[in-house]
């Protein structure tokens, strides 16, 4: 398994609150990696340190064995799409407008707008469903048509990663799983994905790589019908849970046993 | 312009309400600057204008008392309409204006200071305005910053800063020399009494340098309405690009500041109706230079005309008609917080 990101030896905080202490983590070339865990558990923190919005303490978030921090700010942008849990659209933003502002890193002051611009952003609103909306103002959609805008702003800017804080959240429940289709055809087509998760039978049914934390620690990590049984359940989540097959995929599905009082 | 040709696919409604809305604003700038040539102690035609303007007739009234004034309120409105375009985009917020925060007041400090402590000339009043509104800028930020930056805070804090600047320079001109203290009176509602060719070389320099270094990052300021997250993942450099952004709003309005005074209002509400005139999305600056060049050269007409023949500083109609806006605004902005 190759990993051209990784994170070594990193220490993350917000002024004087730890919240990861000393994580390692390679995110595997070309597949599916799900991060889940309980709230506040650090997953968005460690998802905000690998697209260097937060610099580690200590420790180095590397791509391709150069820190991150030491990237022009464009360069990085074509290779690592990021995807925050609420993004802010400014006001009388029109649904196109905004899925164009993924092609902010291929643009520059000479060469603001170009055929293939206008190409990945048709091609982004296509794959992210939201083709039809294109003159509609964002504040007008519901929160699940907002999301996947954004989902296609981040598309459009082409990356070869994508990493994405909570991107089912608004969704609902057919949405979550065309999404999450999507992003396993991207892997498919050679890119890698990075998510936050919090379904964690979505994170066993459709990815290759499980990151699971807890308390700023990555508990355990692999191929999720590897690492994924009632024991991790219980220290993860504090869930009392039997895991059985899932019927469609084979792959671990967690059954919580909690039932009421 | 040319850059903008090929947005026209798939966006043509927006591109073109904003081009008609350009061509607007620009008529309609260039008709209050024409009236403000033909305006004054004696009518002057539009035919005597131009002759004066072309070389065939020299007047003393048209190409030296009038044009410097009225070039002065179309430049200066535009420079803090811009300013007031910046200060909107950094805070996301519509009262997030320089002349809300107290940069204006700030920058007055500034000139102030260089008026009654030092002897008062126009370099040493560009430098304190341009000082002064550091000065503010810092402090606001400064105190504005608690665990990541927050528009609404840095305006609330910027509301109470401005209040005390202000108490500030009212101390200074109670103290300061009769003669000096009549001067900065004079001056402090904001005027465009009296500007002559004199006054402008260096400030239109100014003000143009800084359009310039504002339109290279244009681009960037517009990307970051999206939020520090999504911005900073998108490739720009928000810690240059706010730095920048407040310097350039700061030197926009501290130049104006030193030669006119605080003049308010226009940075606060030209960007918003820009904004909503042009239906564009965030806050765009071209529209709002151009509104801002339209409503300071039109309530320099207002100020002109009241009382005539005694010119009210133009500062004194724009804090009546802002006075207004501001309640308005600020009414519109509780109900939605």
């Amino acid at each position: 398994m190759s990993a051209r990101l990784t994170a070594r030896d990193i220490t993350l905080r917000y002024g004087d609150r730890v919240v990861s202490t000393r994580l390692d983590l390679d995110v595997p070339d070309g597949a599916f990696t799900a991060i889940v865990g309980p709230n506040a558990c650090g997953k968005s923190t460690l998802l905000r340190a690998l697209v260097r919005l937060l610099r580690p303490a200590s420790g180095q978030v590397e791509l391709d064995g150069r820190e991150v921090g030491g990237y022009p700010a464009k360069a990085l942008a074509k290779q690592l799409g990021f995807l925050p849990q609420d993004p802010l659209a400014p006001d009388d933003i029109k649904v196109r407008q905004l899925v164009g502002r993924g092609r902010f890193p291929h643009q520059s002051m000479l060469a603001l707008w170009s055929a293939a611009d206008e190409d990945a952003v048709t091609g982004a609103m296509e794959a992210a469903g939201v083709a039809d909306l294109g003159d509609r103002p964002v504040q007008e959609l519901s929160g699940g048509q907002r999301q996947r805008v954004w989902m296609a702003m981040v598309l459009a800017q082409e990356t070869p990663y994508l990493l994405l804080d909570e991107p089912t959240s608004f969704l609902d429940i057919t949405h979550q799983y065309q999404l999450l289709g999507l992003l396993a055809k991207l892997r498919d087509e050679g890119r890698t994905v990075i998510a936050v998760l919090h379904d964690i039978n979505q994170a066993c049914r459709f990815a290759d790589h499980l990151v699971a934390m807890k308390d700023g620690r990555i508990v355990a990590e692999g191929d999720p019908t590897d690492v994924v049984d009632a024991a991790l359940i219980k220290d993860v989540f504090d869930l009392p849970s039997i895991v059985v097959p899932d019927p469609v995929t084979d792959t671990p599905m967690v059954v919580p046993t909690l039932q009421g009082e | 312009m040319t850059a903008l040709v090929p947005l026209v696919r798939g966006r043509i409604r927006v591109q073109r309400r904003t081009i008609i809305l350009v061509a607007v604003l620009v008529a309609l700038m260039l008709g209050l600057g024409l009236l403000g040539l033909c305006y004054g102690a004696s009518w002057s035609s539009p035919g005597e204008v131009f002759a004066a303007l072309s070389g065939a007739d020299p007047s003393v009234v048209i190409q030296d008392w009038r044009l410097p004034r009225v070039l002065a309120a179309l430049v200066f409105g535009a420079a803090l309409g811009v300013a007031g375009a910046i200060f909107q985009n950094l805070t996301r917020n519509p009262m997030g204006s320089p002349d809300v925060i107290g940069l204006d007041a700030g920058a007055y400090s500034g000139a102030l200071v260089a008026l009654t402590v030092l002897s008062g000339t126009s370099a040493q009043l560009a430098v304190g305005s341009v000082a002064g509104g550091l000065v503010v800028a810092a402090t606001i930020y400064l105190l504005s910053f608690d665990k990541g930056f927050s528009g609404l805070r840095l305006v609330v804090i910027g509301i109470a800063v401005n209040a005390m600047v202000t108490a500030v320079n009212s101390w200074i001109v109670l103290r300061a020399e009769l003669e000096v203290a009549i001067a900065a009176v004079g001056w402090s509602a904001g005027s465009l009494n009296g500007v002559g060719w004199d006054d402008l070389g260096i400030p239109f320099t100014v003000i143009g340098v800084l359009l310039v270094v504002l339109a290279t990052q244009a681009h960037a300021m517009h990307q970051a309405s999206l939020g520090d997250a999504v911005a900073s993942s998108t490739g720009v450099r928000l810690d240059r690009l706010r730095l920048l952004m407040v310097l350039v709003g700061v030197g926009c309005t501290a130049t104006v500041t030193a030669v006119t005074g605080p003049i308010v209002f226009v940075a606060l509400a030209a960007p918003q109706i820009g904004r909503r005139l042009a239906g564009a999305a965030g806050v765009p600056l071209l529209p709002a230079a151009l509104t801002g060049a339209v409503l300071l050269q039109g309530a320099d007409l207002i100020a002109q005309m009241l009382l005539a023949p005694v010119a009210l500083p133009v500062g004194v109609v724009s804090t009546a008609i802002g006075g207004c806006y501001l309640i308005w605004l600020l009414t519109k902005e509780v109900r939605r917080a």
